[in-house]
């Protein structure tokens, strides 16, 4: 067990990190109370830079997952925590500005950064796990601190009952992936998952197992906000604070991810990069619904939130073709490696969503009793690059990037899903893509259009400035993320194909192979050449 | 040639852009007018410099690794065909933004920047050796378009705006679909994931027949949308419609021949055989486009939406030259693309002009300017005569060309395979219904001149001098015509100078296009006749 702490080292920063925030963050005095962010943010730097330097387990079925995911993940972690600083307490630091004494019963300073830190902590044990497990644990301490992270973010009530909606069926969602394992764990009597992925290999997957796989990636899918279980998205997303609901749109879903990646590799591709007929069928059904579902409902709504939460799940559903895709064979390009390009948009998704929630967080109306509120409403950003042109442009180039225009972020790493789906003849699934990334158009134009194109025909309220200049700070290195990646992109690229590499047996499967080889005959120029191989 | 000029052709325009977006509003104009007239130097130079003796190699070319896993490369370079389109493209860029001088009063600043970063992209789309980068700036020039229409465009801009942008963006996912299949195959019949498009094009033909059609039909759905061809060209009308008039002839002068070219640089070479097979296909939505988009013409009280509609059935010679796949009909097909810019574009201009003194365009409510605008009236006559072909001018060698080829398509067809052809080609029938078009052509173009240029004297109600520009046309916009008008005389004249220069690439796309087709059959007939030979070696032993 002691081996396993050379792998863990990010997450054991990260939680020393998380016990000091605790106590700074009532601390009476207001500049160390101030300085509570600064240790997170180093905390998130040194984790990350500490991940890159992380050994390859060659036990685990990804051995080099662990740089890459931690490495995005603490990354988009500080973009995250930049736009969070500040969200609670801002009552409170307006009473010690008037002279009144801190009151640290009152505080949720300490909490708020706390659970921000537990949350991420858990998303990086997420990478490593190599068990159910601890699959389980890390899935569980990612999503737990959320609840509360909703719950505290405002005083208004949507937010407790967004928190109490998500909780419930976050619950419902962990005892249905739960079940999954237990039986997993039944069908191949260990819950190491490598082990799991050497039986899957030689046995035959039977009920039992089947049935575990389809019971967790359905509790998964209420993390990454798929169908079946995606009902709480728009509803959470707009209850809680425009900072918290970007963490939720990124955080979570990686997580979900990165499970769903771990879970479905111990199923394992064939030879011929095919998962078993049955589980391929579910993910290429739950892909196309989500992508739907996501679209459509998306172009409907007039809050900005529910809208991001729709394309949210729309984005999921994307992602969910490079699990269909799989890694491909050993050493398969970027192009064919599936799950490698689900690593490389969940930055992209990361980095561009983050931007537009940060906007919205950057500006606030009054509501009616007087108090500041957040913008949600699509009119509220209406000639915002007039106004206020960096989170004007930040919206622009975010919501182009989100809708895959060439040639910003959001397109790079929607082609390398594109790429990877085509070359595991995947066609179909690539079309319904290619239809939804138009109907996206839509919704994502019209969010371009009012920031930047069209004048009001109505008159619209009033929308100022928040006090909150880190989130303004967070939308533009959101922006200016989407386009400096892209100059950095190789390297990028490089590391999540390197992330991706499977290390699990090839699954046989003869009545497919079979099957394989009638329909197609170039199939196996793919596994054999070892031309492709650069 | 050096690729300087072309990198500079690139960036120039989109250095102006930032210029003009962070100038004064006052000096939007000016500094994008320099910008445009800074663009010819590099421009003129690419002309002087060509090699028009080299064929159809690429020149100028220079490429730069961006994402070497997913093959990303920007590469640019340019053959006659490129380089012709560019020059046309250079040469409406001062034009356009000299006819936007009065026109556009409020926010200069964003509708210059966007029009210099068109000017790029649209370069970059002629200039692009790589797919990736086509497809990037194919793409791209939706956007500056969409603020243009947008912003500055008339009563119905939102909707035509969002038409245009989905309508092209919904073809061209499909487009990239099919273009990602194609590499994907030649990676595995090479072993590299490469997106050169030299490279693509001589090993994607060896696609099967089946194949090649669907990834026809993803090209088609991207390009035919953009040309547009007969049942996708509803955004068309309205986008021009409601387009101001530099986004009008942007949109009819280039734009529009992005499709052409895309299905003239990747339809014909990648899927030689699907495009002979589906060539009757296409030419019969052409001719439907040509004859049904004539007669809505005939019926239009708008002005602007007559020469809209025009575009439509104007660009349906031009495809019809393509799909007859022999050398009088990809070079009618090429000249069709830079005469329609030129004349049309005029068109375009000329309502412009009349829309900014009068603020309609309804041919009911204006009439019999001969007698108040005679300037105007003689361009207004030359650019349509220009348009419905008449001899001498730019409209005729073109038209000609592209029903000659129709007409010969099949005796070319069957010269280039006595034996084993299949598939059906066109013939005589589709240029006879194409040449009605011509007729009627004419009817309304003349019709539309008879209107509004002769007759008696009207004017709207309420109409009043407009307080800077003269009755007539002025000094800068009888200068924005003439470069237009003498292209237009010299093209009519001479079409022989622009034959020559792209004769040599034309040559080579149709005889690759052939020998590739022959390949793919050589495939399948090497296949079935092993499979026949093994049968019948049974039958006589």
């Amino acid at each position: 067990m002691i081996e396993k702490l050379s792998f863990i080292i990010p997450e054991l920063i990260l939680f020393i990190a998380t016990c000091m925030v605790m106590v700074t963050g009532q601390w009476p005095v207001r500049a160390i109370r101030q300085f509570t962010p600064w240790i997170a943010a180093v905390a998130l730097v040194a984790a990350g830079m500490i991940a890159t330097m992380t050994p390859s387990d060659p036990n685990a079925l990804f051995p080099n997952m662990i740089p890459y995911a931690k490495f995005i993940i603490a990354f988009v972690g500080l973009i995250l925590l930049v736009n969070l600083t500040g969200t609670v307490d801002r009552d409170l630091e307006d009473d010690v500005d008037k002279g009144k004494p801190f009151l640290p019963l009152r505080s949720t300073g300490a909490e708020f950064y706390a659970f921000f830190l537990f949350s991420l902590t858990g998303l990086m044990l997420t990478a490593s796990a190599d068990d159910l497990i601890w699959l389980f644990l890390a899935l569980e301490l990612t999503s737990l601190p959320t609840y509360i992270m909703v719950a505290i973010s405002t005083h208004k009530n949507a937010s407790r009952e967004a928190a109490v909606k998500y909780f419930f069926l976050g619950a419902l969602g962990a005892a249905i992936f739960l079940y999954g394992f237990a039986l997993i764990y039944g069908a191949a009597g260990s819950t190491n998952l490598a082990q799991i992925a050497e039986h899957f290999a030689h046995n035959d997957l039977g009920t039992l197992g089947l049935a575990g796989i389809l019971l967790s990636l359905m509790g998964l899918s209420f993390k990454i906000a798929a169908i079946p279980m995606h009902f709480y998205t728009p509803d959470v997303y707009q209850g809680a604070a425009a900072p918290v609901s970007a963490m939720l749109a990124f955080v979570p879903k990686a997580a979900g991810f990165l499970a769903i990646i771990a879970i479905v590799a111990t199923v394992g591709w064939n030879e011929y990069g095919r998962l078993p007929t049955t589980v391929e069928s579910l993910i290429w059904i739950m892909a196309c619904i989500t992508m739907f579902v996501g679209n459509t409902l998306a172009l409907l709504q007039n809050s900005v939130k529910r809208m991001l939460a729709y394309s949210s799940i729309a984005h999921s559903g994307y992602m969910l073709v490079g699990v269909l895709a799989g890694p491909g064979h050993a050493g398969a390009p970027f192009y064919r490696n599936g799950i490698a390009a689900i690593l490389f948009y969940l930055l992209c998704y990361g980095v561009m969503t983050i931007g537009v929630f940060a906007v919205l967080g950057a500006i606030e109306k009054k509501d009616r009793e007087g108090n500041p509120e957040e913008a949600d409403d699509i009119e509220d950003l209406r000639g915002l690059c007039k106004t206020h042109p960096v989170l004007g442009w930040t919206v622009v180039i975010c919501a182009l990037s989100m809708l895959g225009f060439p040639p910003l972020l959001g397109f790079v790493g929607k082609l390398g899903l594109f790429a990877a789906g085509v070359s595991a003849k995947q066609i179909p699934i690539v079309i319904v893509l290619g239809i939804n990334s138009a109907i996206a158009a839509v919704y994502y134009l019209r969010l371009v259009a009012v920031a930047y194109l069209d004048k009001g025909d109505r008159p619209q309220q009033a929308v100022n400035l928040s006090p909150y200049m880190s989130r303004r700070l967070a939308g533009a290195c959101s922006a200016i993320g989407v386009i400096a990646l892209l100059v950095i992109a190789q390297p990028l690229v490089d590391a999540a194909l390197t992330a991706a590499k499977f290390n699990g047996p090839s699954r046989i499967d003869h009545n497919q192979a079979d099957h394989e080889l009638e329909s197609d005959e170039h199939a196996s120029v793919f596994v054999s050449d070892p031309a492709h191989e650069e | 040639m050096s690729p300087i000029w072309t990198i500079l052709l690139i960036v120039i325009p989109l250095l102006g852009a930032l210029l003009v977006a962070f100038d004064r509003e006052e000096g939007a104009y000016q500094s994008a007018m320099r910008t445009m007239l800074f663009t010819l130097i590099p421009g003129l130079f690419m002309l002087y410099q060509f090699d028009y003796t080299m064929g159809s190699e690429y020149q100028g070319a220079a490429s730069i690794n961006w994402i070497s896993d997913l093959g990303l490369k920007l590469s640019i370079g340019t053959d006659a065909i490129a380089l012709l389109l560019i020059a046309l493209t250079v040469l409406l860029g001062p034009i356009v933004v000299a006819a936007s001088k009065t026109a556009i009063t409020e926010d200069r600043r964003k509708y210059y920047a966007w029009l210099l970063v068109l000017q790029s992209a649209m370069v970059g789309v002629f200039a692009a050796r790589d797919l990736m980068l086509f497809y990037i700036c194919f793409e791209f020039t939706l956007l500056p378009m969409f603020v243009l229409i947008r912003c500055y465009g008339s009563t119905n801009r939102v909707a035509a705006s969002t038409k245009f942008f989905l309508y092209t963006f919904t073809g061209s996912m499909m487009t990239l679909a099919g273009l990602m299949y194609v590499v994907y195959f030649v990676a595995q019949e090479t072993g590299i994931w490469t997106l050169d498009i030299a490279m693509i094009t001589s090993i994607a033909p060896r696609m099967p027949l089946d194949h090649q059609a669907w990834v026809l039909f993803a090209m088609l759905a991207g390009f035919a949308v953009k040309v547009p061809l007969f049942p996708v060209h509803t955004w068309l009308p309205l986008a021009h419609t409601e387009a101001p008039t530099a986004g009008s002839v942007i949109l009819a002068g280039v734009l529009l021949k992005l499709g052409t070219y895309g299905l003239l640089r990747f339809a014909i070479p990648i899927t030689p055989a699907a495009f002979i097979e589906y060539a009757p296909f296409i030419a019969t939505l052409s001719v439907i486009g040509i004859i049904y988009a004539g007669l809505i013409c005939w019926v239009q009280e708008d002005i602007k939406k007559l020469v809209a509609y025009s575009s439509v059935s104007h660009l349906g010679f031009c495809v019809l030259g393509l799909a007859a796949l022999n050398v009088s009909g990809l070079s009618g097909s090429v000249l069709y693309m830079l005469s329609h810019g030129l004349s049309t574009g005029g068109l375009f201009l000329m309502i412009g002009f009349m829309y900014e003194r009068y603020h309609t365009r309804d041919m009911r409510q204006v009439g019999g300017l001969a007698s108040k605008m005679p300037v105007w009236s003689f361009f207004m006559v030359f650019f349509a005569m220009a348009s419905v072909g008449l001899p001498g001018l730019n409209g005729f060698p073109s038209e000609v060309l592209c029903l000659i080829a129709a007409f010969q398509s099949d005796a070319a067809w069957t010269a280039a395979h006595e034996a084993g052809a299949w598939g059906t080609t066109l013939g005589p029938w589709f240029a006879v219904f194409a040449g009605t078009g011509m007729v009627i052509a004419a009817m309304y173009l003349l019709y539309m001149v008879g209107k509004i240029c002769f007759g008696a004297y009207r004017e709207p109600e309420g109409h009043h001098a407009h307080e800077v520009l003269p009755t007539d046309l002025s000094r800068r916009e009888i200068w924005t015509l003439i470069p237009l008008a003498v292209g237009c005389l010299v093209f009519g004249l001479r079409p022989v100078y622009l034959l020559d220069a792209v004769s040599d690439p034309i040559n080579d796309t149709v005889i690759a296009a052939y020998e590739n087709q022959h390949h793919e059959l050589h495939i399948e007939t090497n296949e079935e006749h092993a499979m026949t030979e093994h049968s019948t070696s049974e039958q006589h032993p």
